[in-house]
């Protein structure tokens, strides 16, 4: 693999004239968090300059309000990318936690409908797990065919239940979109100890690193003996629960559930993972920048809103800035 | 879609011979056939009055989802796959609507054929990105759908435009007998047009070749990279023809791309095309999308709420696709 | 080498290539003249798959001058190289498994009433030619590849251990068909383990040793001790190693039950009725040619492959291993050679070193930072592993990389080590490391299985060895005896008289011991 000599001392000389031309590189490899920070921050001056005075403490819990659900979403994507799959089904199975929360809570209260619709998502979760691990169908396929089957499942729910009507709790409302001291998004109550737990758990328990090493090489992680299923289980199951927590924070915000709520977030979570460095092919990656990369997503979007730009132009800007992010990342790191 | 036998059969013997053997090699093609003969008599039993008006009314609703499956099929036969099929469509859709829209006949048939070299363009890019990049090709057809939707909803931003009267004409109603909708035949005769001289010439072979075998392909003198774009290119090109189909079946032209890449996906898998490279053709697709669309008549028929087809139908996929990897983990153990 | 280049159809002269640090092929020539079989050889490592890549196309040479019929030859494809005259039949058969034979053909635009012709001559005329790649048996695809290249009658068949997998029939119509191309304007570059296939096509044979063409021998009754002599070089002259205190070893080891018995195992075609015991405290080498059913071997010992037949036993009691992590609880640990398929390039030294620890699934959970930095030091310490750039393990050299493999083991402490070509590839002074540090892991009671390409290190590191060929165990040799020469000769499976211990004792005494080159490409 690497070209380097063998005798120790020589390591770094052959590379050395290589790395002070394309410092950045290393830069983007070993720390990609730095230039997404910058870019950020560029944006939001950005938005700043087209609109002068939008920055304030109300635009920033706004924007992390807007942000969360996402970055929740993206969650999902980072840990199945670093495996080296994906999970094209969190927009159904989001939307289907959130409705079946919403028309449950009507009749049923609001911890019996939470209960349903997390089990509901362990279902689903637990069927693309088996799918993937065990049958070994590929993810992007499973996922795709598990979000037509709920939402077929939810279409035919909606119109059993479209007598009962929907209601979102007061508690579900305050946490979605209720914003304390001015500037504090409560969904940071759910959101930050979901996202320490992943970067903490990514980094320090024995479980993270299994993900790491099935995406990175799953023929060693095998060999060293990780039950490669059991991981991929474990990692849909956990996928789909937290899309329904984001599905959940996203009725608090909309205010509405629908069959198909979260399906525009789906390509936009891909795209959070992207920008923030976690390979599709696997083992690299994590989840700090997939938040900074749902924040630069949610600022492009208030950036275009403000510049009257059409949704279209939003849409063909975030997919060549995935194009673009991939090529770039996958130069910078497939130097071998 | 033969085997590819450049000789002409000489007797009976012969013919039966070659029948054999292509029956032998399309097994699953058949027994589509036969799935496909079966709900046509479990409509007709639901549903006495099934006659020839309503199977004109499904070539015609098939039609853009056929295109679409046959785009689909081409790529992952070479071993890629495209998420912007749905997207491609879309934009070929909106640029025939605005152009033609109160034009003459002829300016309509320059329309067509400039929607369909921009296909061409579009699959040419989508391919051309895979390659060059090195992103892995889900990513980037997965962001190039983006791209094409944004582009499609930048020309028209709610359905509108309109089609040529002539175009709208070549697919409705019958042709001769009245079982026979024009729509299928525009349909068999377009993809039989491409596909079979295609699929005997050297390029179809190294189609089949790099989704089949990358390296055996590269020894046996394949130009990996430019046949990879070839693929996309021909996914660009029947992507534009459903986008066709899409405005003349409905009149105007669909910004939204609506589910037609997850439908082409599970109709090629249904239709026998290996996800991993290298098997299949486009007749078992086309008999899927046909399959899948009479399921859903016949839950209508049967009353069943027409929601449920989407579970229904996701369900076959996944079903399908994991009796497949069962099939192939059993072959390999062996 | 009296020809002159004119009269050469192929000559390559002083071809070399370079790997970054590592010399693939130092200084190769290779001169085929028209109408004969030229035989191709080298043991594991000299350079004959890295000619055999340049001469197809799949690699370009740093240096060197190749040219066909005179005129410079120069291919960045298969097909370019075919253009230039040269046409190689793969090991792996280069057909599309999922198109008929027919279509096969057309691909590669081969006549096909030329390569009916030869599908008859190779003794499988009623080969249908509509059948699906995918459904035919090896030794037919590897025929059709064989005749597909016959029929296009290029200037060089290269053939590349054409007759492995087949059987004895169709080897035997091979080697007739491939002994009818001499006296034509046409050659065959034969590339083959077997010598006896060698004797009976060849007409001469280049010997590359260490990447650089060491002699041309023509081919004659007798003529295998020569070239066995030339791929061994100066070692066959010189005495053996110095074999550590073996006597010592064996008495510990004679009364202990074998950590690992295997009784009969057999896998597929590629192994037969296979047994042997390891003992706790010994150093077990397996001696084989590449192919031999070694990796069929190590993958049932290992927990990847499940055996067709034969029993297994680990401390006296029988086990079946469902996967790798079935192997690591009864205690074997594996070592792969290809380094690629252990480490999780992308990753830490750190985080390679401690994959073990958290397969399990009760170890899913937060890892104890502390006790793993103890164990991972204590391993990266044992070994000398150089840490400084231990944050992806892919920027480690490749000697450092197989240390950390073996670190991942000793880290959480070894039972049974079963290790694959360990050294293959890394530079010499790890190598004596790793040597060092097998003896120290048999000298505290753990026992280690350890297949080596490289014969010098049996008498290095192991206490005896066993021989595989074709499948089976031919030999055992005591590590007193197992010079390479022997090893060598075993290996190919020569016959015993040809073994004469004498012969090798007295060369052993008569030339003095000189100093092994510190060898192979690094």
């Amino acid at each position: 693999m690497s070209g380097t000599a063998g005798t120790a001392g020589n390591t770094g000389a052959p590379r050395s004239a290589a790395l002070t031309t394309s410092g950045w590189r290393r830069i983007i490899r070993d720390q990609p968090l730095i230039p997404l920070v910058v870019l950020l921050a560029a944006l939001i001056a950005l938005l700043e300059v087209a609109k002068p005075g939008i920055v304030s403490g109300n635009w920033v819990a706004t924007t992390v309000r807007a942000a969360i659900p996402l970055a929740i979403l993206a969650a999902c994507q980072t840990l199945s990318m670093l495996t080296g799959g994906i999970d094209l089904s969190v927009g159904a199975v989001a939307s289907m936690a959130a409705f079946l929360m919403a028309t449950l809570a009507t009749g049923q209260g609001p911890i019996v409908a939470l209960a349903v619709a997390f089990a509901a998502a362990l279902v689903a979760g637990l069927v693309n797990g088996v799918g993937i691990g065990l049958f070994k169908v590929h993810p992007l396929i499973m996922t795709l065919g598990m979000s037509l089957v709920v939402l077929g499942l939810m279409s035919v729910y909606g119109l059993l239940m479209v007598r009962s009507g929907t209601l979102i709790p007061d508690q579900i409302l305050w946490l979605g979109s209720g914003i304390s001291l001015g500037f504090v998004p409560n969904s940071l109550v759910v959101f930050v100890p979901i996202a320490a737990l992943i970067v903490v758990g990514l980094r320090r328990s024995g479980y993270g690193r299994l993900l790491f090493a099935v995406g990175d090489n799953a023929v060693a992680a095998r060999l060293a003996g990780t039950r490669v299923w059991q991981v991929l289980l474990a990692l849909y199951i956990l996928s789909a629960v937290l899309a329904a927590v984001a599905g959940i924070l996203i009725t608090g915000v909309a205010n509405t559930a629908t069959v198909s709520l979260v399906e525009q977030s789906v390509l936009p979570s891909v795209a959070a993972a992207v920008i923030g460095g976690t390979s599709i092919m696997g083992g690299r990656g994590g989840y700090a920048g997939t938040i900074v990369g749902a924040l630069i997503l949610t600022v492009l979007t208030t950036l275009l809103t403000v510049l009257e730009m059409p949704e279209a132009v939003r849409q063909v800007l975030f997919g060549a800035i995935i194009v673009a992010v991939a090529a770039a990342y996958t130069r910078v790191t497939g130097e071998g | 879609m033969s085997s590819g036998e450049a000789t002409v059969p000489r007797d009976r013997a012969e013919i039966v011979a070659l029948a054999g053997s292509w029956a032998r090699r399309n097994v699953w093609t058949l027994g589509l056939l036969g799935l496909l003969v079966v709900f046509f008599a479990v409509t007709r039993i639901l549903q006495p009055n099934y006659g020839p008006a309503a199977i004109q009314g499904l070539a015609i609703a098939i039609l853009p989802i056929a295109f679409a499956a046959v785009a689909q099929a081409v790529v992952v036969i070479s071993g890629g796959i495209d998420l912007s099929v749905g997207s491609m469509m879309a934009l070929a859709s909106v640029t025939s609507a605005v152009l033609m829209k109160d034009q003459g006949d002829l300016f309509g048939v320059a329309v067509v054929v400039g929607v369909l070299l921009l296909g061409l363009v579009v699959g040419a890019i989508n391919g051309a990105l895979v390659v060059v990049t090195k992103v892995p090709d889900i990513v980037v057809t997965l962001a190039m759908s983006f791209v094409w939707a944004g582009t499609a909803l930048l020309i028209l931003n709610t359905p509108g435009g309109g089609a040529a009267p002539w175009l709208m004409a070549i697919i409705s109603g019958p042709l001769g007998t009245p079982w026979l909708p024009k729509a299928m035949v525009v349909l068999a005769v377009l993809v039989a047009v491409v596909w079979i001289p295609l699929r005997r010439s050297t390029l179809g072979l190294s189609l089949y070749a790099l989704g089949s075998s990358p390296l055996a392909a590269f020894r046996s003198g394949v130009a990996v990279g430019p046949t990879k774009i070839i693929a996309y290119t021909l996914t660009g090109f029947f992507s534009a023809l459903g986008g066709l189909a899409l405005t003349a079946t409905g009149g105007v032209g669909a910004p939204v791309p609506g589910s037609y890449t997850l439908q082409s996906v599970a109709a090629i898998v249904l239709g026998g095309v290996s996800l991993a490279g290298g098997r299949g053709g486009v007749l078992g697709p086309i008999i899927a999308v046909i399959v899948l669309a009479l399921v859903r008549t016949d839950l209508f028929f049967a009353g069943v709420d027409p929601n449920w087809s989407t579970a229904i139908q996701g369900a076959i996929l996944i079903g399908v696709v994991m009796f497949g990897s069962l099939v192939a983990m059993r072959r390999v153990r062996v | 080498m009296i020809d002159v280049g004119s009269d050469l159809l192929l000559s390559a002269t002083d071809v070399a290539k370079h790997y970054g640090a590592v010399v693939a092929l130092r200084s190769a020539s290779l001169a085929v003249r028209p109408g004969e079989v030229h035989a191709l050889m080298g043991a594991n490592g000299a350079g004959k798959s890295t000619l055999v890549k340049i001469l197809t196309g799949g690699v370009r040479p740093d240096h060197g001058e190749i040219l066909v019929r005179g005129k410079p030859f120069a291919a960045h494809s298969p097909s370019e190289a075919r253009r230039g005259g040269i046409v190689s039949v793969y090991q792996e058969p280069a057909l599309i498994p999922d198109l008929d034979v027919r279509s096969n053909l057309r691909l590669t635009q081969s006549p096909v009433d030329a390569t009916r012709h030869w599908l008859a001559e190779l003794g499988i005329p009623d080969l249908d030619l509509t059948d699906i790649v995918r459904d035919l048996p090896l030794a037919s695809l590897r025929i059709i590849d064989l005749a597909r290249a016959l029929a296009i009658e290029p200037d060089v068949l290269m053939l590349d251990e054409m007759t492995a997998a087949l059987p004895a029939n169709l080897t035997e119509r091979v080697l007739e068909v491939i002994g009818r191309q001499k006296g034509t304007d046409r050659s065959v570059i034969f590339i083959s383990h077997r010598l006896i296939e060698i004797a009976a096509v060849c007409d001469r044979a280049t010997v590359l040793r260490e990447g650089s063409t060491v002699g041309v021998v023509d081919v004659s009754a007798g003529s295998e001790d020569r070239i066995v002599g030339l791929m061994l070089g100066d070692i066959a002259r010189g005495g053996p190693v110095e074999p550590a205190d073996s006597s010592a070893r064996a008495a510990r080891a004679a009364d202990a039950v074998p950590r690992l018995t295997t009784r009969n195992l057999t896998v597929g075609t590629k192994l037969s009725d296979v047994s042997f015991d390891l003992y706790p405290g010994e150093v077990l080498g397996v001696v084989a040619l590449e192919g031999q059913g070694q990796d069929e071997l190590f993958d049932v010992l290992s927990g990847s492959e499940r055996p067709s037949g034969g029993d297994l036993l680990v401390d006296g009691a029988a086990v079946s291993f469902r996967h790798p992590a079935d192997a690591i609880r009864a205690g074997l640990v594996y070592v792969p050679a290809d380094r690629a398929e252990a480490l999780l390039m992308q990753r830490s030294v750190r985080e390679n070193i401690a994959l073990p620890f958290t397969t399990p699934f009760g170890a899913w959970g937060p890892i104890d930072v502390r006790e793993e930095r103890r164990k991972v030091d204590k391993a990266i310490a044992t070994l000398q592993i150089d840490t400084r750039a231990a944050s992806e393990v892919r920027r480690l050299s490749g000697g450092n990389q197989q240390k950390v493999t073996i670190a991942r083991w000793v880290a959480g402490g070894v039972r049974t080590m079963l290790c694959f070509d360990p050294t293959r590839g890394i530079d010499i002074g790890t190598k004596q490391q790793i040597y060092q540090l097998l003896r120290d892991l048999a000298a505290a009671g753990a026992a280690v299985l350890l297949y080596t390409s490289e014969l010098k290190e049996i008498q290095l590191a192991c206490d005896r060895a066993i021989v595989i060929f074709g499948g089976r165990i031919v030999a055992e040799i005591a590590v007193v005896d197992a010079d390479e020469a022997t090893l060598l000769r075993a290996a190919y499976d020569l016959r015993p008289e040809e073994l004469m211990p004498d012969e090798v004792a007295s060369a052993a005494v008569a030339v003095e011991a000189t100093e092994t080159s510190p060898a192979g490409p690094a």
